[in-house]
């Protein structure tokens, strides 16, 4: 298959990548060999197997919820790239694009 | 084109997302502590900052509140399920991804059961699932920040956080409004969450559209934001529903859109073009391993919930024989409900004070729901903030079943009692209120108004009733309202009888 030239900069927006026009086709085309070779896994048959979620063979690892010190606030904002009082500060977004989900 | 109808011809439909800060002790992938109102930054670590190479650890706590919530909303509950990343960028969000749940939630397809105007309905909830909070944005005013600036407190980021989905089941702002109660009061009952929407622990958004009545499809729906009360829940779905229908009518076309819900203006403003799911690239947390939820351990949960507020309003209206209406309101509220349960048991143990086992509950029940939720609106407090005491309003009801006083003094007994947090006796005392019920007190007032008032007296031989009302008035200004109705009455008549 291949990849648009308007799908893959919509993928490089999406994840904050600035791209020239060269690395746009270069990417296009890397990723439609990654997308067909993922095809082929779509054609053999996985009847019999388990979706897999973690290469580890682990589950269930938990914490207690018991409360422990966190840094000081000197600590957490020592690399800020800019900061306020005790808080961080950013420039502000006008929310258009995408925003906080929670 | 659509023919052009009234906007009774359409329905709206809604479906609502909720987020419920947990209550757990520390967040969900980190020994941080979650407590509101604390120095802004001083909660946090590198973990919840995220920074490079932190790696989370799952609270598992904040998975068995998950798997309580889902049980207390009639969920299944997942037997294997996983952690997923959402990525996308916002400066309330470090990692540039939130931990969160994707394909497979703790909790899937459960149900609230609502009343709305006596109507029972059932709403499905599609599912709950567990994620992680993110920093607070704050946009504070000009004068502290400039206007392309924001500050970030990362106290609020990775403290656990579910997400309640239902279907698209509601089919007005009230029923909306119920269901968003409803959940509340379940949540807040089995302790998963304070719910505190003033303090942004509950949070949400309600998608709504808008269609021809009896249609099979669905139209074109907005999501709403920025819905910081149940009242603008409620606001916000008649505006834009409305919005909506004067659209459609007049031929235009709703767009899928995220609007915010401006409530000083009282309507909604285009925010953004909704998003899709792609867009968020979901993949596996690779940094958290899967989750086994085994059956016991489910089972343990269901065990230890508590009773659920329509068990509790159902079991007040079988015991007390309470109106269903007030059974709800009280079993809807755990403070409400803990306090009313207080009174029944300072009146079970006062016993012998001439007060009837079902009774002095409904009294109970009349009172909360009456004078005493009016007094908490008035002074803008909880119950749990005032000084009334539920031994205190079960005291006052023994006055009023022994006949000590009556109800219309026990009213003024009870302002006072609840600005002071009196004894309702010291009060009655204090105050001279004791009700006159000794017959050969009361047949000399009434004797001496019946003199006073010959006018009047002879209007009640003349056969107007209403005169007796003039007459038991007079009596109530002679003592200070003290005099008992009903002896009054039997006295004044028997009296009038003597002069026919």
């Amino acid at each position: 298959m291949s990849l648009s030239r308007e799908e893959t900069a919509r993928l490089a927006d999406l994840a904050r990548l600035s791209l020239n026009d060269d690395e746009l086709a270069r990417i296009a085309h890397d990723l439609a060999e990654i997308i067909d070779y993922m095809e082929k896994l779509a054609g053999i048959d996985r009847a019999d197997v388990e979706p897999l979620s973690h290469v580890l063979n682990t589950v269930n690892v938990y914490r207690d919820d018991r409360a422990e010190p966190s840094l000081s606030q000197e600590e957490a904002l020592a690399n800020a790239p800019d900061r306020q009082g005790e808080f961080f500060r950013v420039p502000r977004i006008i929310d258009t694009g995408e925003g906080s989900e929670a | 084109m659509r023919k052009v109808t009234e906007r009774d011809d359409y329905e709206v439909v809604v479906g609502i997302e909720v987020h419920a800060e947990l209550a757990t002790e520390s967040k969900v992938f980190c020994g941080c502590k979650t407590d509101f109102g604390a120095r802004p930054n001083s909660q946090t670590c590198p973990v919840c900052l995220g920074m490079p190479g932190a790696l989370p650890v799952l609270n598992r706590r904040a998975l068995e509140y998950t798997i309580r919530a889902g049980l207390a909303l009639n969920c299944s509950i997942a037997v294997r399920t996983k952690f997923d990343r959402k990525n996308y960028f916002y400066p309330d969000l470090a990692k540039g991804y939130q931990v969160s749940q994707y394909d497979i939630p703790v909790a899937h397809d459960g149900y609230i059961d609502i009343e709305v105007d006596g109507q029972p309905k059932r709403i499905r909830v599609r599912r709950v699932h567990l994620e992680e909070e993110t920093a607070k944005l704050v946009h504070a005013g000009d004068d502290i920040i400039s206007a392309n600036q924001s500050l970030l407190d990362f106290n609020r980021s990775g403290i656990g956080l579910i997400e309640i989905v239902s279907d698209a089941d509601m089919r007005s702002a009230d029923e909306a409004r119920a269901y968003l109660t409803k959940l509340r009061s379940i949540l807040v009952a089995i302790g998963v969450s304070d719910c505190k929407m003033e303090e942004g622990s509950m949070r949400c958004e309600a998608n709504v559209s808008v269609r021809l009545r009896g249609s099979k499809e669905y139209g074109t729906l907005v999501e709403l934001k920025n819905i910081a009360s149940f009242r603008a829940v409620h606001r916000a779905i008649q505006y834009e529903s409305a919005r909506q229908i004067d659209l459609v009518r007049s031929g235009g076309r709703v767009t899928r859109e995220t609007r915010h819900w401006d409530d000083a203006r009282g309507e909604t403003a285009f925010m953004r073009s909704k998003e899709q799911a792609a867009d968020y690239r979901y993949f596996p947390e690779p940094d958290l391993m899967p989750l086994e939820i085994s059956r016991e351990w489910v089972d343990e949960i269901k065990s230890g919930l508590p009773e659920l507020p329509d068990a509790r309003a159902a079991r007040y209206a079988r015991e007390f024989g309470l109106p269903a209406s007030d059974a709800a309101l009280i079993a809807e509220s755990r403070e409400l409900a803990s306090f009313f349960d207080g009174v029944c048991d300072a009146l079970a143990k006062a016993g012998a004070e001439a007060v009837d086992r079902t009774d002095g509950p409904r009294e109970a029940a009349k009172w909360l729901v009456g004078d005493v939720s009016a007094a908490l609106n008035a002074s803008g407090i909880e119950l749990s903030q005032s000084k009334l005491a539920p031994e205190l309003l079960a005291e006052l009801i023994g006055l009023v079943a022994s006949g000590k006083i009556s109800g219309k003094i026990a009213k003024s007994v009870f302002e006072e009692v609840f600005a002071s947090g009196k004894r309702p006796g010291d009060v009655v005392r204090e105050r001279g209120l004791v009700q006159i019920s000794d017959a050969g007190q009361l047949a000399a007032i009434v004797q001496r108004v019946i003199e006073a008032n010959p006018g009047p007296v002879s209007d009640y031989f003349a056969g107007k009733e209403k005169a007796i009302t003039f007459l038991v008035g007079q009596i109530m200004k002679e003592t200070r309202g003290r005099a008992n109705p009903q002896e009054t009455n039997r006295i004044l008549r028997e009296e009038l009888a003597k002069r026919a």
